[in-house]
Formats: C-alpha cells, structure tokens, sequence
C-alpha cells in the first residue's frame, strides 16, 4: 500500500511535530510513507473565508500532488473534512471536469489519522506509552464534519501507562473557527477561555486534539495565562514509546 | 417600541460589547444550557428522529419546488372559508395591509400574539406610526416591549433579562401601559406571571382587533396553525371581532396530514417538551364563532430571493424552533442583539442576508462570518438544514460581490498573496525558510519544547496576541526535515 502523509500548512510551516510523529508513528506500525514535496495547502482558509476563486489553484495542487496514492493520512479533522467535503464546491466553481474528477478520486482516499489507523490498518493498540495525566478535545470538524466518533479515544485508551481524563463540555467548540480567531478575536477568546478553564479543571498536565489549529488556539490562552499545561497532536502521543517518549526522534 | 436593530453595528464590534455585560453572559449560559439540555433529554426518547428530520427536509423542498401552485390554493381554500388575502412583497406592504384594517375599523389599539414575521416587518412601530398600539401579549414579548428593549431570541425574546431586572421593569413601566404592577411585587416567577397575567387581561376584553402570525398555514384547507404555551396566543385568536395574520410564504404545507411531522419535530427542537401546550388552527371565518372578520397576509419580504437561490433554498425549511440558538457557542456567549435583528443565531446568520441580499451593508456582510462552523447548530436543526455549508455559501456570495470593488479590502488582498504563496511548493518553502530565521530569535519565554513564546505581534498579528501567545516558528519546517532526514530514514527502515 501506498501511503502519503499530509502534513498541513500549518503542521508544514508552524508545527512539524505533528506530521513528523504521524511519518513515525505509521512506520513503526510497517506502512511506507511517502510524503510528496508538491502539496502546501489544502484551501481550507480561503474556501471558509468565502475566496473560492483563491482556493482553485490549492485544490488543483492538493489533487496532483496525491495522485497515485492509495492512502493519504492527515493529521488534521479539519484539513481532511476540507478535502471530503469542499473540494468538489471549488472544483464546481472552477468548473473544470478533470479536476471535479481528480476530486472524486481523491476523497475515498483521504483518511484523518484516526480513520487510518482504526479503520484502514485495524489497530487501537499502536504500541504507545505515554505516562502523563491527559485530557483530549475532540475537535469540531473531526467530531461532527468527519464523524470520527471516539476513534481517537480509543487510540488513547490504548497508550500505555495513560492517566486519561475527560474534558467537561467536551464537544463544545474552542472557538478557533480559522479566520474567525481575527475576524470575531473576542468571542473567539471567550469561547477558548472557557475551553481553558474546562482544561484546567481536569488537572491534566497534556491537552490533546487531532488539529494543530485548534491547539494553537487554545494552547496560546493556557500558556498566555502560565497554566502548565501544554498542547500535543494526537499523533505526538501515538508516536511516543518506552524508547523514544517525545515521539519525534 | 422606540428602539430598532436599525444603524446597529456590524458583529464583531456588537460582540465585544455584550462579550463585556457579565449579567448577560451568566443568564445566557444558564439559560441555553437550561433548554439545551431539555431539548437533548426528549430528542433522544424519539428513536426514529434522524428519520422525521429527513422527512420534515423532504416535505419542505417538496412544498418550495412547487410553492406559487401551493400557495394559490392556500390563497383559493382561505377565500372560500371567508378570509381576505392580501399579497405583500415587502414589509411596507404588509405593515400598510394590517394599517389599513385597523383603521377601517377605527381601532386604536390591537393585541399580538407573538409572531417573528411582525417583528421582522416592524409592525410594532408602523402601527405606533398611525397612531394604533400594538400590544404584545407573550409574557417574553411583554417583558421586551415594556423594557423599550429588542428581542434577542426567536422563542425566547427576553432570555438576556434575569428574574430581578424584570421584576424592575414591571414595577416602573406596566402602569404608562395599563393596569399597574402590585406595589408588593416580588421576583418570584409566579408573582411576575401573575402581575403579567392581570395586565395583560384588560387588554385582551378590550381589544377588538388582534394581530397574529403562524407557524403553519396549511394549502388544502386554508387552515391557519399556531403553536404557543401560556394561552395569550388562544385569547387574541378568539376574543377580538377582527383577525390579521401576517404569514412568510414558507410557511406554507400541501395538507394537513403534514403537520403531524412538524408539531412532532417543533416543540422537543424548540422548548424541549414533549408535546405543544395551546395548539390552535383556525380555517377562515367560523359564524357565531370567533373573529367574523379575518385576514391573512401573505408576505414575501425577500423570501422569493432565497427561493431563486438553489443553494440556499432550503434555509426556507426553517419552522422558527431556535434549537440552532441553543446550542450555538457563539451564541451563548454575546446574545441576540449583536445580531442586529429579530433573527439572531446561526439562523439569523444566513437567514438575514439571504433575505436583504449582501454586499451593501457592512452589517449584513458581518453576519454569515459569525460562526465557527462548528456545526452544532447543523446537527440539531428539525428540518437538516446545513446551517454551517450554507453559511460558508454566504460568504462566498460576501466575497464575490466585492470582487469589482475599487479599493479591495486588506483581508481580499492578503487572501490573493497567500493563494499565490500556498500555490507552489517551491514559493511555500521559501517563506518557511524566512520564517525559520524568525524562528531563530530569542524570546523572553520558552515553551513546552523549547520554542520561544511570542506574546506580542504588531497589527494585525495583535488581533491573535491581544490575548494569546503564539509559539516563534520552527527553525525547521516539516518539508525541511523530511528532505534532510525523513526520506533516507524512510528508506532504511523499508
């Protein structure tokens, strides 16, 4: 099989630590990776902010540079709900047949990370430990665009040595919402103070989530307010063992 | 009423003012989580609900495909039980239709039963305009119009007010309006239901004229639904000699078998209870019996703009139940004013600029950027409407209909370069290699990692670091990384 990794926009240029542990994490469970130099950006920012003719050209990037894969794994609810669920709009919108197919191919292709692992590769032991208290936010798109159910959970369920802990209001957004965090700044930070506070409640020392966005997020407010607790991608803890416990090598 | 939504700022900046009104925001949160839960208790008891909420979709699109033939036999069936239908494009239309009776019958005053197609159109001040008072008889509604305050929820209008500030407002303001609240009123809720409910009964013997709207209208029969819990509604549509109800053409179902879905599906989405408390149909003029003289205005006011619209069509499913409020983030924490209109919400988001159209007002344009798209609201709706794909339809219709303007904005400048950054690997590397050597910088802090913390970034980078830090970006990019080490590892390991 086949398999590329997704790394992101932001995982690519603000968070490497997340598609750097998926890379590590699908190659200690005997997947090749490949990670294709010509993808950047799925055109999530621009198609949510209404600037379909801006996506166009991602979209077209996006969909040439996974051709060929049998698996494309993203680290990302959002990124991976973007390609299943807005590229055929922006292709529509371009109105060009040969991209509306390229999209058709590429969204049975396109798993989020923990679809790959539970559903593709049928694990939710994937040998991790992890010895820390842990809360995890289930992330908006992952939850109710992706219906990724309690994939995740289970994945972490499964780290050994795991003291996790539920999140109160858990399904709650954070309030990141992309251009929303700038656009509508207050609300977004009243929504993620509350987020924080929940996080804080449970006394865990790690918060974890399948999107660095919504991690930016709310991991900005809890170091903003010296909380001591810190942000990591649901594939930094899968990826974390005995041996190597930061999971990045 | 002399308050309006009109002139009010756009979003962000009503937010960050209610986002300041603690009051509000801890009435709020009691208050939605209060429904919200209700509604979450009594949808779960209905096994087949995802199957109802698909019909209810279906019905709907079904009616709207073929709605000038439906309601041409609403307009046909209400005629011939005794009503008089009048046609309204706009709300000055509709305002002048309801005008115009109360004043061929030399009335002053009429009692309302709460209706949002009212509030939409003004109603309240184009009567006030002539001279008529309108008399709002849902205890919210009251609560609202005493208080010379705006609504700031569909089923719930005054849900920003807490029990002690509407004790407040019936002690100074019921008796400029009538009979005058007890002088030993308390905040207890049954002593102010009591105090509304002897205000509100004179009015109710006295009017000879009440104004409704209707969360139904049925084509087949001509038969008129309103749905509402304390029983005001039941007295307006009862006592008064004359009947004018104001009607959106969505309201429209082909028979009246179809409202066995809906009255299923609005009372669990809307107040969380099983089953309507007052229910009530009327079909034309009855002799002997209720209004003799009644009349339905059909009122356009915009709908025949998001029933051009394909995509958004189906916003037009919405039977007004407010679940999407309810469970809205954005919502809970700065109200229905921010809105600036009767329609606040996720609903309102996409609902108002479908209506008015976008692209001239700054305010309409704000609205559908108002959301996280989170997509509780989406997951709730009775009648599936996909509240966060169609508020993303709206901005695209935002965007596009600046697209020819002079002087674009910074944000549709900004979206150009980063499209043409992001369009090439090679450009996007580039940028991560200048923003590595910012990654290079020394900060006062370190994070979780050993990155530095930026806790401060000029405009518009303040817009995120007003309150939150932002770790400096990695001296190496993933890209960077899988070039130097990643592949070869890769290939050792194979």
């Amino acid at each position: 099989m086949r398999v590329a990794v997704m790394a992101t926009c932001l995982g690519d240029a603000m968070f490497p630590e997340a598609p750097r542990a998926t890379v590590r994490l699908l190659r200690r469970l005997g997947v090749e990776v490949d990670v294709p130099d010509a993808q950047t950006c799925c055109g999530q920012p621009m198609v949510n902010t209404g600037y379909l003719d801006e996506a166009v050209p991602l979209v077209r990037t996006t969909v040439s540079a996974f051709a060929g894969y049998d698996a494309v794994v993203v680290p990302s609810g959002s990124c991976a709900g973007s390609v299943r669920h807005q590229h055929r709009m922006v292709a529509d919108r371009a109105d060009d047949a040969a991209l509306r197919r390229g999209v058709a191919d590429l969204v049975p292709r396109t798993h989020e990370l923990s679809e790959f692992l539970v559903d593709v590769l049928g694990v939710t032991d994937v040998g991790a430990s992890f010895p820390h208290r842990v809360t995890y936010h289930p992330t908006c798109h992952s939850l109710r665009m992706l219906r990724v159910g309690d994939r995740p959970l289970r994945l972490l369920r499964a780290v050994h040595g795991i003291d996790l802990v539920e999140l109160p209001r858990a399904d709650e957004c954070c309030g990141f919402g992309g251009t929303f965090a700038v656009k509508n700044a207050d609300t977004s930070v009243a929504m993620g103070s509350d987020k924080a506070r929940h996080v804080r409640e449970t006394g865990a020392e790690v918060l974890v989530a399948g999107d660095a966005s919504c991690l930016m997020h709310v991991g900005g407010l809890l170091s903003r307010q010296r909380a001591g607790v810190r942000t990591m991608h649901l594939a930094e803890v899968l990826a974390a063992t005995a041996d190597d416990p930061a999971g990045v090598g | 009423m002399a308050r309006t939504f009109v002139g009010m700022p756009p979003f962000p900046v009503a937010a960050r003012s209610a986002l300041s009104d603690t009051r509000l925001r801890r009435n709020l949160a009691h208050a939605t989580g209060t429904i919200r839960e209700k509604r979450a208790r009594v949808v779960a008891e209905v096994e087949d609900w995802e199957d109802l909420r698909r019909q209810a979709a279906a019905v709907k699109d079904a009616t709207l495909a073929r709605l000038d033939e439906h309601l041409l036999t609403l307009e046909a069936a209400l005629t011939a039980r005794g009503a008089t239908v009048h046609w309204a494009r706009d709300a000055a239309d509709a305002c002048a239709v309801v005008a115009d009776v109360a004043r061929a019958h030399g009335v002053d005053e009429v009692v309302k039963v709460k209706s949002m197609a009212t509030q939409e159109i003004g109603l309240n001040e184009a009567l006030a305009a002539q001279g008529i008072a309108a008399w709002e008889t849902d205890l919210a509604e009251l609560i609202v119009q005493l208080g010379d305050d705006l609504p700031s929820h569909i089923l719930v209008p005054a849900i920003h007010r807490g029990r002690a500030e509407v004790r407040e407002i019936f002690r100074t303001r019921m008796a400029a309006a009538g009979r005058p609240a007890p002088d030993d009123l308390t905040d207890d809720p049954a002593a102010l239901a009591g105090a509304a409910r002897l205000h509100l009964r004179e009015k109710f013997l006295r009017a000879r004229m009440a104004v409704s709207g209707a969360n139904f209208a049925v084509a087949e029969t001509g038969t008129l639904v309103v749905v509402e819990s304390e029983g005001n509604g039941r007295m307006c549509l009862t006592l008064p000699e004359v009947l004018v109800s104001v009607v959106g053409i969505e309201k429209v179902v082909p028979t009246f078998g179809d409202l066995d879905l809906f009255l299923r599906l609005l009372p669990r989405s809307s107040t969380g209870e099983r089953m309507n408390p007052y229910t009530s149909t009327w079909t034309g003029v009855t002799p002997g019996d209720g209004p003799q003289e009644v009349h339905v205005v059909l009122l356009d006011n915009g709908r025949t703009r998001a029933l051009a619209d394909e995509v958004a069509r189906p916003v037009l499913r919405c039977i007004r139940c407010s679940a999407c409020l309810n469970v809205c983030p954005v919502y809970e924490r700065v109200g229905g004013h921010a809105y600036g209109s009767v329609y606040p919400g996720p609903i309102g988001a996409i609902l108002n600029p479908m209506l008015t159209g976008v692209g001239s007002d700054p305010a309409t344009d704000a609205l559908p950027y108002a959301s996280t798209l989170c997509g509780a609201c989406g997951d709730v709706c009775p009648v599936a409407i996909d509240i966060p794909g169609l508020l993303v339809h709206e901005r695209v219709r935002v965007v596009d209909a600046h697209r020819a303007d002079p002087r674009p904005k910074p944000e549709a400048l900004a979206m150009r370069a980063a499209a043409w950054v992001l369009g090439d690997s090679r450009r996007m590397a580039l940028g991560e290699r200048a923003s590595g050597l910012a990654g290079r910088l020394r900060t006062r802090r370190a994070a979780p990692g050993g990155r530095g913390v930026l806790g401060w970034l000029p405009f518009p980078g303040s817009r995120w670091t007003g309150a939150r830090d932002l770790p400096t970006p990695p001296v190496e990019s993933f890209r960077a990384w899988w070039r130097r080490t990643g592949r070869d590892e890769g290939q050792g390991r194979r």
